[in-house]
């Protein structure tokens, strides 16, 4: 997805024009953030997990060559073909050449954000494939030709008004239908004759262990042990980051996950895939895409710890007022802002700054991914590389010229309170963006400084 | 013990009567303050905009004038936090200088709780009254306990609010939600950080506050824009204002 002429500021702005859906969409996220709360605070333990979680994914980065090559070892031991993607293009043509070989022109998928990143789904439609989305959010913004909006809950942005209208035009429910459980009921119908059909199946993957070469995917639905189990291929696309050493380490990551994702205690579904039952193939994946970049950026390598739980989404009420759309990128919100410009800092130059740094990212994050000081970090990168609006590097200068000197600060400040006071004309104007919403401030006679040579006798 | 009062530009600018409560709160609890005439801002406006680079001469001024107190006081977490996480020297000299400057640097109730031990105010203000918790403070300088951390509860703020006669603190839905201030933001993605401080004064509102106050005088000068515009009764006051206040 591409943000064409419209960076993260106008998309909001074009987000909010319909404010009571902006409650609506806050008042949703926000649910979903005080059930994370409520099952978090159920642990004790919690704070240690975190802590725990952190460490061994620190300890993966640190070793990350280490582990994929014993993961290698191990999951072609187990009958499982490994393959290397070093971008997202490699990736697209590994997955097609296998479907080639496999003689499949029709596939199922289930929740990959990876694939979402490497615009899988249009290469392969590109090249007479056709894939169906399997996650039920997922097929629904599949259905209305959109990206997801959210990486946890593809389709949060839609009313299940809009939803049934969908549902309608595609899987022929009744018009005006928007019961969730008629709803739900004509999309398990209608996806189980994709699963019956499909030759083919691919799956992302949450945690893959290094010991055992096994993998593990976590769903909800039950979709992506639908798809895999009933076609001949099963085709893993994973990250390179996505490694736990041992498989004790799950007992970490596993109990962190549906917790910060949805407030559930753990996903429906953590399906262990370790060699492909008879008379099926296996493949797995190793996508680089800019992550071995990223592990080379001392200051946003920990980024990789992330564990796509969406709970920085969530909690951020940024993402909870401009929707998903707005980051215009698969992965958004706070996490999504710190990955994106490691791809194309060009594209992505106003993602650091959609946002206030007020840290709640960093707080609910499962593995301690310091969110919030690598936006500004990345903001410190991108004016340095460049990428700033002049207007604002003309504006920033100017500002730095009068507060690093007192006496033009002085004449200034004495200069801007006239302005206020005298001429209300001048600053509340349509092209004062504070003004749209909100008063200036009220002018005071004298400023603090003013006040205390007058009044404060000096010894 | 000698304070050197730091009054960040915008309140030295607009809200002049946060600055003079703090600094006669901390002479009424009998603290040798200073005001260093020759100070302007702590340089986050730049920094946060991605100009860290252009904050050199605000950094060399802020240790010339600061360098010598034993404590550094100033009504506002968000630019003592940007100093404690940013101040640096140009050069090695006076690198010990910004680095003491960085430890000795106090929001001011954080100053008052944790090195002036403060245990009671003869303060009065009898009014309900909605604290909003400035993020910077907050999660920053770990001001009050976090709604995301299985930890215990805490809140300095809170703690010296506890001890103004007459003070009723309102109950909010949302206890630590951002304000949607967040510097050059609150222009830069206008239409998101008005919709945020629509809703934090709301939840304010809905729950009967008479005052929003805060440790942080830029979100309140962000409510305070929204609450005007809504033609409000609601009034923010800066924290310093109610502890030093004696309205019977």
């Amino acid at each position: 997805m591409s943000k064409g002429t419209k960076d993260h500021a106008q998309l909001s702005d074009v987000f909010n024009a319909d404010e009571a859906r902006v409650n609506w969409h806050d008042e949703t996220l926000w649910f979903v953030r005080a059930k994370r709360d409520k099952a978090a605070h159920n642990l004790p333990e919690w704070e240690m997990l975190r802590e725990t979680a952190s460490q061994i994914k620190d300890n993966v980065l640190s070793n990350l060559h280490d582990y994929l090559l014993q993961f290698e070892s191990m999951a072609q031991e187990n009958g499982i073909k490994v393959h290397w993607a070093s971008n997202g293009e490699e990736h697209n043509q590994i997955v097609h050449s296998i479907l080639k070989d496999s003689g499949v022109d029709r596939i199922v998928k289930s929740k990959s954000m990876l694939t979402e990143e490497c615009h899988l789904n249009d290469y392969l439609q590109h090249n007479g494939i056709e894939v169906i989305d399997t996650d039920l959010g997922e097929r629904i913004v599949q259905l209305a030709n959109e990206p997801p909006s959210h990486i946890v809950l593809p389709c949060i942005h839609k009313k299940k008004e809009e939803i049934g209208d969908l549902f309608h035009e595609h899987l022929g429910t009744p018009e005006g239908m928007a019961d969730p459980v008629f709803l739900t009921a004509a999309a398990r119908e209608h996806l189980r004759e994709k699963f019956i059909t499909r030759k083919a199946a691919i799956t992302g993957v949450n945690f893959a262990v290094a010991e055992t070469g096994e993998f593990v995917v976590c769903t909800n639905e039950g979709n992506a042990d639908m798809g895999a189990h009933l076609a001949d291929v099963h085709i893993a696309c994973m990250g390179i980051e996505k490694l736990v050493p041992q498989r004790k380490h799950l007992s970490v990551f596993l109990r962190l996950l549906a917790r910060s994702a949805t407030g559930q205690p753990i996903t429906t579904y953590s399906s262990h895939f370790k060699r492909p039952r008879k008379g099926q193939t296996m493949h797995i994946i190793l996508v680089d895409n800019g992550r071995t970049t990223q592990l080379g950026r001392p200051d946003f390598r920990n980024s990789l710890k992330c564990i796509r739980c969406g709970a920085c989404m969530n909690t951020c009420p940024v993402y909870r007022r401009s929707g998903g759309h707005s980051y215009h990128t698969a992965i958004a919100g706070p996490i999504g802002s710190i990955l994106a410009p490691n791809l194309d800092m060009k594209e992505y130059a106003d993602l650091p700054f959609a946002s206030t740094l007020c840290g709640s990212c960093t707080n609910v994050c499962p593995v301690k991914i310091n969110i919030h000081e690598q936006l500004y970090k990345w903001r410190q990168v991108i004016v340095k590389e460049g990428y700033a609006d002049p207007k604002k590097a003309m504006a920033m200068k100017a500002m730095e010229f009068t507060l690093s000197k007192p006496a033009v600060y002085k004449t200034a400040g004495k200069a801007g309170r006239w302005v206020l006071k005298h001429i209300p004309f001048a600053v509340n104007n349509k092209l004062n963006l504070w003004y749209n919403h909100r008063e200036m401030p009220a002018v005071p006679k004298q400023s603090f400084g003013e006040w205390y040579k007058e009044n404060v006798k000096h010894d | 013990m000698t304070v050197g009062l730091f009054i960040p530009c915008y309140i030295d600018q607009f809200y002049p009567n946060a600055a003079i409560a703090t600094l006669n709160l901390l002479k009424k609890l009998g603290v040798d303050v200073v005001y260093p005439t020759k100070q302007t801002c702590c340089g986050q406006p730049m920094a946060n905009s991605g100009f860290e680079h252009l904050t050199q001469g605000c950094n060399n001024l802020f240790i010339e004038n600061f360098a010598e107190f034993d404590y550094i006081v100033s009504p506002s977490g968000s630019c003592v936090l940007h100093l404690k996480d940013h101040l640096n020297a140009k050069s090695s000299d006076n690198e010990a200088q910004a680095k003491s400057i960085r430890k000795k640097i106090y929001e001011l109730t954080e100053f008052l709780t944790d090195v002036l031990k403060v245990d009671k105010l003869t303060a009065s203000f009898p009014h309900k009254v909605g604290m909003h918790q400035s993020c910077h403070g907050q999660r920053g300088l770990m001001l009050a306990q976090m709604t995301e951390l299985v930890a215990p509860a805490y809140s300095k703020p809170m703690h010296l609010l506890n001890m103004v006669q007459g003070l009723e603190i309102i109950t909010l839905n949302r206890p630590d939600e951002c304000c949607g201030f967040g510097g050059t933001f609150c222009v830069a993605e206008e239409a998101v950080s008005a919709k945020m401080g629509k809703d934090r004064v709301a939840d304010h509102v809905h729950n009967g506050a008479e005052y929003i106050t805060a440790a942080d005088m830029s979100c309140l000068m962000h409510m305070e824009g929204i609450l005007r515009r809504q033609k409000s009764n609601v009034k923010v006051i800066h924290i310093a204002e109610i502890l030093n206040a004696q309205e019977f």
